[in-house]
C-alpha cells in the first residue's frame, strides 16, 4: 500500500510539472495584463514602469525558470492583481469553496440515494416515474438560470433565505467554517442547492441503473430465500455492491464542485475560489492562475487515491498494489 | 418529496426567526467590482479608490458633479507661476487620535510612486512635483512648469498617516494593521470576496456620518445584484443593468438615482498606415487606408444613428456623445453638437473622397468591458452597411483586446476601427485630449493610449499651451478650442455618454456620482 501510494505521489509531480509549464506559456501567449490593470491615464513612462514592476520585461523562460525556482521553495509567485502571494489568496478563499462543495456533496447523497434506490426497487410507480423525469430537468437545466430562479423564489418573492454572499462563520476544532452556525446554513442552502441538483441527479440515475442490476442477481434472491428482513437485504447486501461506480463518480464529482463551482459562486457571490479562477482568467493573473491549477491538479490526484483506497474497503477483492500496475 | 417540502418549511421558519430586524443604522451596499487591496497605493482603479474613500481622505476631494472642493486641504492657490501653497485643516485626527500634519503628507507623496508589486501606482501625481513643508499646516508644491492640474492630482491622491504608513506593506493595509485614515469611516475587516466592514468615526471632523456600520459587498453579477436589492440583503446596489432598470424605477420599494458620468463611448481610427490591415476594397483587395482622409472619417460619423444607440441598445442609459465630455464639465465646448445622423450626406461624403461603393472594413471592440460593448458595435456595424462599408465585427475577452489593440502589431496597435471608453479621472477636457489625440510620444507623455495614432500639431500645441495655462477662464477656452479643432478634425468618434445608476432600497436616496464611485456618505435617508 505504500508503495503503491508514493509511486502516485511520484507521478503527480510529472503531471504538475507539465501542467504548470502548458498554462504558463499558453496565458503568456494571450498577452500581458498590463493593459487591464493599468490606469487609463497612465502614461508610457507608467505603463512601462508597472511592466517592469510585475516582471513582465524579462523575456518568458526567464519568468518561468524564476518560477520554477520559486515553486520548489514552496512560493508560487504573486498575483499581479492583488500583489500578495497566490498561494495565500486561494488558501484564504478555500474553506468557503470546499463548505459549498462539502453541502452540495451531502445533498447528493442524502436526497440522491434513496430517492435512486425507490426508482430502481419500484421502477414502475408514477413516483419513481416523476423522479426519472426531475432527474433529466436537473441535468439540463443551465446552472446560472437555476441560480437565479432559486434567488427569485427562495429570497426575493418568499423571503426565506438570503440571496447572496457566505453567513457568519464559526471555529469548531481548529476549522472555521460557517457551517457551524445555523445562520451559516441559511446561506449555503441556496448555492448548494443549486450545485447539488446536477449531482442528486447523477447520483439518481447510478444508484437506480445499480439496484435494477443488482436485484435480479442470485444473491440477493438467496438473502431473500433465508428470510433475511427486506432492509437489511437492501441495506447491506443490495447497497453495498452498488456503491462502487457512485463513490468513484462521488469523488470526481466533489473534485469538480471545489475546483470549477465558478457559476454558482458568481451568482451567489460566494466568496470562494472559483470566482477568484474567473475573475484571474479575465484579467490574465498568471500567477494566480498557474497555482490554482497546480492545487487542482495535486487535490484530483489525491482524490483519486482516497477513491481507491475507498474501493478497498467496500469490495475486498480489490487490491490496491494489482491496480497500478 | 415529502422530506423535501417538510425541509423547506423548516428553512421558512428558520428564516422568519434567525431575519432578525437589521439595525436601522447599519447600511449593505452591493459592489459590481471588488476592491483588489486596501493599501489606497497599490491600485490606482475606480473601485479601490471608491471603497477606500470612506477611509482616507485626499487634500482636495470632488462633489458629486465633479467639482473640487476643499478636503484635507481648506484652501489652496498658486503663489508664483510654479508653486502652490495648500494650506491644510487644523482640527483633523487620525483614527487612532494623533493629529494630521504637513508631515503626513510629505510621506504620502515618498510612498505613493514606490509601492512594490503594484500594477497600477499612482507615480503619476506625484511625477515631478517637489513637495515642501512650511510649517505643520502649510506645503508648498513646486513644479518645474506651471501646471494648473495641480488641484486635480491632489484629488486622486490619498493621504495615509506617516506613523502608522512607514514601512508598512499592501499587506499591512489588507490586515488593517497600517489602514489608520482622517475619513468619515474606520476600517474593521477586509475579507477578500466576501466583505469590507466600516464603522463610523465618531470623532470625525467634518459632517458626521450618518450610518454607525458599513459593509461593502461585492456582488459581480448584475442580475444576482438587482435580487439582493429586491430581496433585501443590501440596501443600496451599484452599477444597475440597464435591462433591470425600467423595472425598478417602476418598483415601489426601489429608488433610482442616475446621473451623466464623464465616460465616454467613442471610436479610434487607424491613421497612421497606409495601409490598414482590416480595410480592403469590397473584392477583398488592398486600398489604401481610407481613414486617413478627413472626409471618410466625417462619413462614418454621420452614418452613426446616435439617438438609436441611446434608446434601443443602451435602453435610454446614455447621452449622444459628440466630444469627449458631457456638457457641465469643465474644458467642454458648448459649439460642438453630436454629429446628426445623416446617411445620405454620408453617401455623398465617401462619393466625394474616392469611394462611391464603399470598401470592407472589419470592427473591433471588448466583450465585456463597457455597458453593452457587443451590441453597440452589432448596430454600428448594420449603420455603416447601410452607406455601403460592408462592416463585420470581432469582438474580444478585454483580457486579449487591449493587448492588441495598443500593441498587437509588433508594438504598435493592430486594429483599424475600435470601440474604447473613455473615463476622465480628472474631470475635464485635457484628460482625453492629451492621451486619446495628442501625438503619441514618450518624452511629453502625450498619446499613451491614442490608439489611432491620430496626430495635428496644431491640437498639440493647444494641447500644451492649455496644460500651462493656470488662469481658469482662459484654460477653459483654450480646452473648448482644442475640443472643437479635434472634433472637426474628426480625430475620434464619439458615441455616447454612459450614465451611472444605483439603486436603493426605498426610504433612502443615493446621490449620484459622476466619478462613479459608491460611498456611504452619498446616501441619505429620505
Amino acid at each position: 500500500m505504500t508503495a503503491f501510494i508514493l509511486r502516485r505521489l511520484m507521478q503527480s509531480v510529472g503531471v504538475v510539472a507539465v501542467m504548470s509549464l502548458i498554462v504558463f506559456f499558453g496565458v503568456h501567449i494571450v498577452g500581458d495584463p498590463v493593459y487591464l490593470l493599468i490606469n487609463p491615464q497612465a502614461d508610457q513612462e507608467d505603463i512601462e514602469a508597472a511592466i517592469r514592476a510585475l516582471g513582465l520585461d524579462r523575456p518568458i523562460w526567464e519568468q518561468y525558470w524564476h518560477f520554477l525556482t520559486g515553486a520548489l521553495q514552496g512560493d508560487l509567485g504573486r498575483s499581479f492583481v492583488f500583489g500578495e502571494p497566490a498561494l495565500k489568496l486561494i488558501l484564504d478563499r478555500m474553506p468557503a469553496t470546499l463548505e459549498l462543495a462539502i453541502a452540495a456533496l451531502l445533498m447528493a447523497i442524502i436526497f440522491g440515494i434513496p430517492l435512486g434506490l425507490y426508482a430502481g426497487l419500484k421502477p414502475q410507480s408514477w413516483v419513481s416515474k416523476t423522479i426519472m423525469a426531475g432527474s433529466i430537468l436537473g441535468f439540463s437545466l443551465p446552472t446560472f438560470w437555476v441560480g437565479i430562479m432559486l434567488i427569485m423564489v427562495f429570497a426575493v418573492m418568499l423571503g426565506w433565505l438570503p440571496s447572496t454572499g457566505r453567513g457568519p462563520t464559526a471555529t469548531f476544532l481548529g476549522i472555521t467554517s460557517s457551517l457551524f452556525t445555523l445562520e451559516g446554513w441559511r446561506y449555503v442552502l441556496l448555492p448548494a442547492t443549486n450545485l447539488a441538483l446536477l449531482k442528486i441527479s447523477l447520483v439518481v440515475r447510478l444508484t437506480r441503473a445499480g439496484t435494477r442490476e443488482a436485484i435480479h442477481q442470485d444473491y440477493i434472491r438467496f438473502a431473500r430465500a433465508k428470510g433475511l428482513p427486506t432492509h437489511r437485504v437492501i441495506g447491506v447486501h443490495l447497497l453495498k455492491n452498488i456503491l462502487i461506480p457512485v463513490v468513484t463518480v462521488l469523488g470526481l464529482e466533489f473534485g469538480n464542485l471545489v475546483a470549477f463551482s465558478v457559476v454558482t459562486e458568481t451568482i451567489f457571490a460566494w466568496p470562494g475560489m472559483g470566482r477568484l479562477l474567473i475573475s484571474s482568467i479575465q484579467s490574465l493573473d498568471r500567477p494566480v492562475i498557474v497555482a490554482y491549477l497546480i492545487i487542482i491538479v495535486l487535490m484530483f490526484i489525491i482524490i483519486n487515491l482516497v477513491v481507491d483506497i475507498l474501493y478497498s474497503l467496500l469490495d475486498p477483492r480489490v487490491r490496491l498494489g494489482e491496480k497500478s500496475a | 418529496m415529502r422530506f423535501f417540502r417538510t425541509m423547506l418549511m423548516a428553512a421558512g421558519v428558520l428564516a422568519t426567526v434567525a431575519a432578525a430586524p437589521v439595525s436601522a443604522q447599519q447600511i449593505r451596499i452591493g459592489l459590481s467590482a471588488e476592491p483588489t487591496a486596501m493599501d489606497p497605493h497599490f491600485h490606482n482603479l475606480t473601485p479601490n479608490n471608491g471603497a477606500l474613500s470612506h477611509i482616507f481622505e485626499r487634500l482636495v476631494e470632488t462633489d458629486p458633479k465633479n467639482r473640487l472642493i476643499p478636503g484635507l486641504a481648506e484652501s489652496w492657490r498658486t503663489i508664483d507661476d510654479n508653486t502652490w501653497e495648500f494650506k491644510l485643516r487644523k482640527n483633523v485626527k487620525w483614527h487612532d487620535g494623533t493629529p494630521f500634519t504637513a508631515d503626513d503628507v510629505i510621506f504620502t507623496f515618498e510612498r505613493a510612486p514606490n509601492v512594490p508589486n503594484s500594477p497600477a501606482s499612482f507615480a503619476s501625481a506625484v511625477k515631478g512635483k517637489t513637495i515642501k513643508k512650511i510649517d505643520d499646516h502649510t506645503i508648498h508644491i513646486t513644479t518645474p512648469a506651471p501646471h494648473p492640474l495641480m488641484p486635480n492630482d491632489m484629488s486622486s491622491l490619498l493621504i495615509i498617516s506617516k506613523k502608522h504608513g512607514e514601512g508598512a506593506k499592501t499587506e499591512d493595509y489588507n490586515s488593517g494593521k497600517a489602514t489608520i485614515g482622517t475619513g468619515p469611516y474606520k476600517f474593521v475587516a477586509f475579507v477578500p470576496g466576501d466583505r469590507i466592514e466600516l464603522v463610523r468615526n465618531e470623532d470625525y471632523w467634518g459632517e458626521k456620518p450618518q450610518w454607525e456600520k458599513v459593509i461593502l459587498k461585492p456582488i459581480k453579477s448584475g442580475p444576482a445584484r438587482v435580487a439582493a436589492l429586491l430581496a433585501g440583503d443590501v440596501d443600496l446596489i451599484e452599477d444597475a443593468p440597464t435591462a433591470d432598470i425600467a423595472r425598478l424605477k417602476n418598483d415601489p420599494n426601489v429608488e433610482v438615482s442616475q446621473t451623466v458620468s464623464r465616460r465616454v463611448i467613442y471610436f479610434h481610427m487607424d491613421q497612421f498606415r497606409e495601409e490598414t490591415p482590416y480595410i480592403t476594397a469590397k473584392d477583398g483587395s488592398k486600398i489604401k487606408n481610407p481613414l486617413l482622409d478627413k472626409r471618410v472619417r466625417l462619413a462614418l460619423s454621420k452614418a452613426i444613428n446616435r439617438n438609436a444607440i441611446v434608446e434601443r441598445v443602451m435602453e435610454g442609459v446614455a447621452i449622444p456623445a459628440g466630444q469627449l465630455l458631457a456638457d457641465g464639465f469643465f474644458g467642454v465646448s458648448p459649439n460642438v453638437k453630436p454629429p446628426a445622423y445623416d446617411p445620405e450626406g454620408a453617401k455623398k461624403l465617401l462619393a466625394e473622397a474616392g469611394y462611391p461603393n464603399g470598401f470592407k472594413m472589419t470592427i473591433h471592440g471588448p466583450n465585456g468591458r463597457y455597458t453593452n460593448d457587443v451590441k453597440i458595435l452589432e448596430a454600428v456595424a448594420q449603420m455603416f452597411t447601410r452607406i455601403g462599408v460592408e462592416t463585420t465585427i470581432e469582438a474580444l475577452p478585454p483580457a486579449v483586446y487591449f493587448n492588441r489593440a495598443s500593441t498587437g502589431a509588433n508594438g504598435l496597435p493592430e486594429f483599424s476601427f475600435i470601440l474604447v471608453g473613455w473615463g476622465s479621472d480628472t474631470g475635464e477636457t485635457s484628460s482625453p485630449l492629451k492621451t486619446l489625440l495628442g501625438t503619441f510620444n514618450k518624452e511629453t507623455g502625450f498619446g499613451a493610449a491614442n490608439r489611432g495614432r491620430y496626430s495635428n500639431p496644431e491640437l498639440d500645441k493647444l494641447i500644451a499651451q492649455a496644460l500651462a495655462t493656470v488662469d481658469d477662464a482662459k484654460r477653459q477656452d483654450v480646452l473648448a478650442k482644442a475640443v472643437e479643432l479635434a472634433m472637426e478634425d474628426v480625430g475620434l468618434i464619439p458615441t455616447h455618454y454612459q450614465i451611472n445608476t444605483w439603486a436603493s432600497k426605498k426610504g433612502l436616496k443615493y446621490e449620484a456620482r459622476a466619478d462613479e464611485y459608491t460611498l456611504a456618505m452619498s446616501l441619505k435617508k429620505n
